[in-house]
């Protein structure tokens, strides 16, 4: 939280409605994303209980497990909804793209298209996870014997929850975390992690304001939470006696029905919301770097998709050399992010500008054709000086690029009474006078700011059976044993 | 605490004194710094009948689900004298139980005052401490002083005495997946088993023995991965120790806050509920909502009045102090004058406000002029 966004928080109370954090949408938001309402039983670690799920807003599948307790039942559950991720994730790769070969001549492809999966709430991504973990290490014969489709689902579910905690994916969103990027509201964030409270504020039904909106959402009879967990109340008056009138009649029944439908029930209006939100986001412009990362989402499903069938399940602990490469992507990614954003977007940069990392205004004087002639050989150095109103923190000497166009680059010369003073190093072309267009001229509002996308040069790590003693020696090999298949689901 | 008693009792009015249970210790750690409850927590208040009177019922409830694998699990560790505990302690931690005892000391029969519970506790624990008898010790009743008043906690907890020294066993329910919990609760837990740590050594001082023979290392009793199988983790609490210890020697006494009260405030549920429980100045924060009942409707007072402390601490953190909305925004545009010692805020708060504004004015120009 910066003071920036803690001001919008003011605005969007005095406003009685959000306010925007973002500009643009910084996320990618596909054609058909895969949206996943998931409830669990209160208490247990990860039983299922159902899951709204669809491509469409008119197209909801609904899963139920009739008796949450019952472990074939769960296992039915599960093998439905790998029939229904497993379809998802064939259905979005698109056209295969062939890439140049590798350093190694290597055949290279990337798919056209991945799947993306939405839920609502860091809740739902949690879900995933553990549901992924449940289900991964089961074997498909033998006395345990689950359905072939259920330990791919738990490998795909472990690698959605994986890629959601990479800085920029956007295989996995939760939506309140989607929305909570691009607008602030008058409530703290805690209690921006009620999707129906949060949309009531960016969004409130007519003739309601945020605040209303918001107060009407804690209603959970009004609106029911978006899970996983669900409401106390409704376990105790609505779900008990539903499941205990199905335990007595069994598969079929008219009480099987009605557990479905009190079910659905709950889930329905949070699947409302979900393309609610969509839509919102899906309204606003993408951000310049959005395809870029949406890429890099793409390479990863392609390179999971192509070695799945080589691969053993996820480890259930990463081990050391892994583990560490694994923190270290994350901060590149989070590096590189978090530059991005602010490149695209000016209401992020301003984030900068308060902290001092980076500045904007008016070209008070601009002498373009400056050459410094102290070397062997004569160098293109035109000087810029640039009013600004902003509280720079950056020290004479630092390496700053225009925000607009990054390529150009200059070297802070002295900073002072309401002005920085810059000489411009790079990226005006290779001859002695700057191509046109170039070196911004007097009355052009610019900024520059010092963050840059590649700070993060990539570590080397050593190989697997390199790992050092003081991480405790190279890992022993995984070999799948009866008792992961045995593992109690209860 | 004998001149602040009647008082207290008046404050509660005519209902029976509420015990201490994890959910105030809680409270108690996450915002010390709040009048409020600790008036009403000091009383034994029963929060919850007032925050429902007041028509901001607390949305603790529970499901019968989580109830009912809760106890189911509670039972099945303890079933035959701890049976399944046992087992984990010895073989998964390795310990060396010799011979068992198990006493519970909970009231089965018959309605005991907690003073005669508490006395319970006192006498088999000196005798344990004394002659090294007994092993596992169920619902003992803690006391622990907090803000000059005594508090009794129920935990359910055992103390476990092994080698001359006292450990503390929690049982939760909550899942242990591959060795990692959900941190939240891992933290909640270690607060909670910090405050009765802290409550047995206060206790084995009074018998005259050294506190240091109650660990801080306690036992963290979960099931496992997906199943009913149990699972004990060691956890050291010392840093949650430190903190409680510090906060509770930080507390404002109750007998100065009620000082300040007027002499015929009462909680009585009734017509003047409300006025009575505003006279007590809280300290709402957004992290209130998950252990305080009174918290929604001290929600709705910090929102009406404007302050910023409802938006979280982060915010208020960022607006430098700033106490309401109002005044920020104030500052931000420029409209009201700083005092010297808002200068530096305010100057923060306006640049982000012009930055805000050209930000926004540069890209949704034309969507604003259109709406205008």
């Amino acid at each position: 939280m910066s003071a920036l966004s803690s001001l919008a928080r003011l605005q969007a109370v005095a406003a009685g409605a959000a306010q925007p954090l973002a500009t643009v949408r910084h996320c990618h938001i596909p054609d058909a994303p895969l949206v996943l309402v998931p409830l669990k039983l209160a208490g247990e670690a990860a039983a299922p209980l159902a899951v709204m799920a669809g491509s469409a807003p008119d197209d909801a599948t609904l899963l139920v497990v009739p008796q949450p307790r019952n472990r074939d039942l769960r296992f039915a559950f599960a093998a439905d909804l790998a029939e229904l991720v497993l379809n998802h994730i064939e259905t979005s790769r698109g056209e295969v793209e062939e890439l140049p070969p590798g350093k190694e001549g290597e055949k290279r492809i990337r798919y056209g298209d991945a799947p993306q999966l939405l839920v609502p709430n860091r809740g739902g991504v949690a879900f995933l996870r553990l549901m992924g973990r449940s289900t991964r290490f089961r074997s498909t014969d033998g006395p345990y014997a689950v359905d072939p489709a259920v330990p791919v689902l738990g490998r795909w579910l472990t690698w959605f929850a994986d890629r959601h905690d990479h800085p920029g994916s956007s295989l996995l969103l939760a939506m309140t975390e989607a929305l909570r990027l691009h607008w602030a509201t008058g409530q703290s964030s805690l209690e921006d992690g009620n999707l129906a409270a949060l949309m009531g504020w960016i969004d409130p039904p007519d003739g309601m304001d945020g605040p209303a909106a918001a107060a009407r959402a804690e209603d959970p009879v009004l609106c029911p939470p978006a899970g996983p967990t669900t409401d106390p109340t409704f376990d105790n008056e609505v779900l008990a006696p539903a499941i205990a009138a199905y335990d007595r009649a069994g598969r079929g029944s008219r009480a099987e029905e009605r557990l479905r439908s009190v079910l659905a029930g709950q889930l329905a209006p949070t699947w409302d919301l979900m393309w609610r939100a969509v839509g919102l986001l899906r309204a606003l412009p993408e951000g310049a770097s959005v395809p870029r990362r949406w890429e890099r989402d793409r390479d990863a499903f392609t390179h999971y998709h192509q070695t799945f069938g080589e691969a053993y399940p996820q480890a259930r602990r990463d081990p050391p050399v892994r583990a560490a490469r694994r923190l270290h992507d994350l901060e590149r990614a989070q590096d590189a992010y978090d530059a991005q954003r602010a490149f695209d977007d000016p209401l992020v940069m301003a984030e900068h500008r308060l902290d001092g990392r980076a500045f904007g205004g008016t070209v008070t004087e601009c002498d373009p054709a400056r050459l410094d002639e102290t070397g062997k050989r004569p160098k293109l150095r035109p000087l810029l000086r640039v009013g600004t109103e902003d509280p720079v923190r950056l020290d004479a000497g630092t390496t700053v690029c225009n925000a607009a166009r990054p390529a150009l680059k200059g070297r802070i010369v002295e900073i002072g009474d309401g002005s920085v003073l810059l000489e411009l190093t790079g990226g005006m072309g290779r001859k002695l006078t700057p191509e046109p267009g170039a070196v911004p001229r007097v009355g052009d509002r610019v900024c520059f700011t010092s963050l840059t996308e590649g700070s993060f040069g990539a570590a080397k790590f050593p190989d697997r059976e390199d790992t050092p003693w003081t991480h405790g020696g190279p890992p022993g090999e995984y070999a799948p044993t009866d008792e992961d298949a045995a593992e109690e689901w209860s | 605490m004998t001149d602040t008693a009647p008082d207290l009792d008046r404050l509660r009015g005519a209902t029976p004194p509420r015990n201490h249970d994890a959910r105030t210790i809680a409270a108690l750690t996450s915002n010390p710094g709040c009048a409020r409850r600790g008036v009403m927590d000091a009383a034994g208040v029963d929060k919850d009948a007032v925050a429902r009177a007041l028509g901001f019922p607390a949305p603790f409830g529970q499901s019968q689900f989580a109830i009912t694998r809760g106890n189911a699990f509670e039972a099945q560790v303890k079933a035959d004298g701890c049976a399944e505990l046992l087992t984990l302690l010895r073989d998964r931690l390795g310990l060396d139980v010799p011979e068992v005892a198990y006493d519970d000391l909970e009231v089965v029969a018959g309605n005991e005052g907690r003073e005669l519970r508490h006395s319970r506790t006192r006498r088999l624990l000196a005798r344990a401490l004394e002659s090294g008898e007994g092993t596992l010790f169920d619902h003992p009743l803690l006391r622990l002083e907090i803000a000059g008043c005594p508090a009794y906690l129920e935990p359910d907890v055992i103390a476990f005495q092994l080698a001359g020294r006292l450990h503390v066993i929690e049982i939760k329910s909550f899942a242990v997946v591959d060795g990692q919990a959900e941190p939240e609760q891992v933290a909640a837990a270690a607060r909670q088993s910090a405050v009765y740590v802290l409550a047995l050594r206060r206790l084995v001082a009074e018998l005259g023995h050294d506190p240091a023979r109650v660990s801080h290392d306690v036992f963290l009793v979960c099931p496992e991965n997906f199943s009913n199988r149990p699972t004990a983790t060691p956890l050291d609490v010392r840093p949650q120790l430190a903190v409680l210890e510090r906060q509770l020697a930080r507390l404002t006494r109750v007998d100065a806050l009620l000082a300040e009260l007027p002499a015929d405030l009462s909680f009585e549920i009734g017509g003047t509920l409300a006025a009575s429980v505003r006279a007590v100045e809280a300290r709402y924060s957004p992290e209130c909502l998950s252990g305080c009942e009174m918290a929604l409707f001290c929600r709705d007072e910090a929102r009406a009045c404007g302050a910023t402390g409802a938006l979280g601490r982060s915010v208020r953190d960022d607006l430098g102090g700033v106490d309401t909305v109002g005044t920020a925004l104030a500052l931000a545009d420029g409209s009201l004058e700083p005092s010297d010692d808002l200068a530096e805020t305010a100057e923060q708060l306006r640049a982000a406000a012009r930055l805000r504004a050209e930000a926004l004015g540069g890209a949704l120009g034309g969507a604003l002029g259109g709406a205008a």
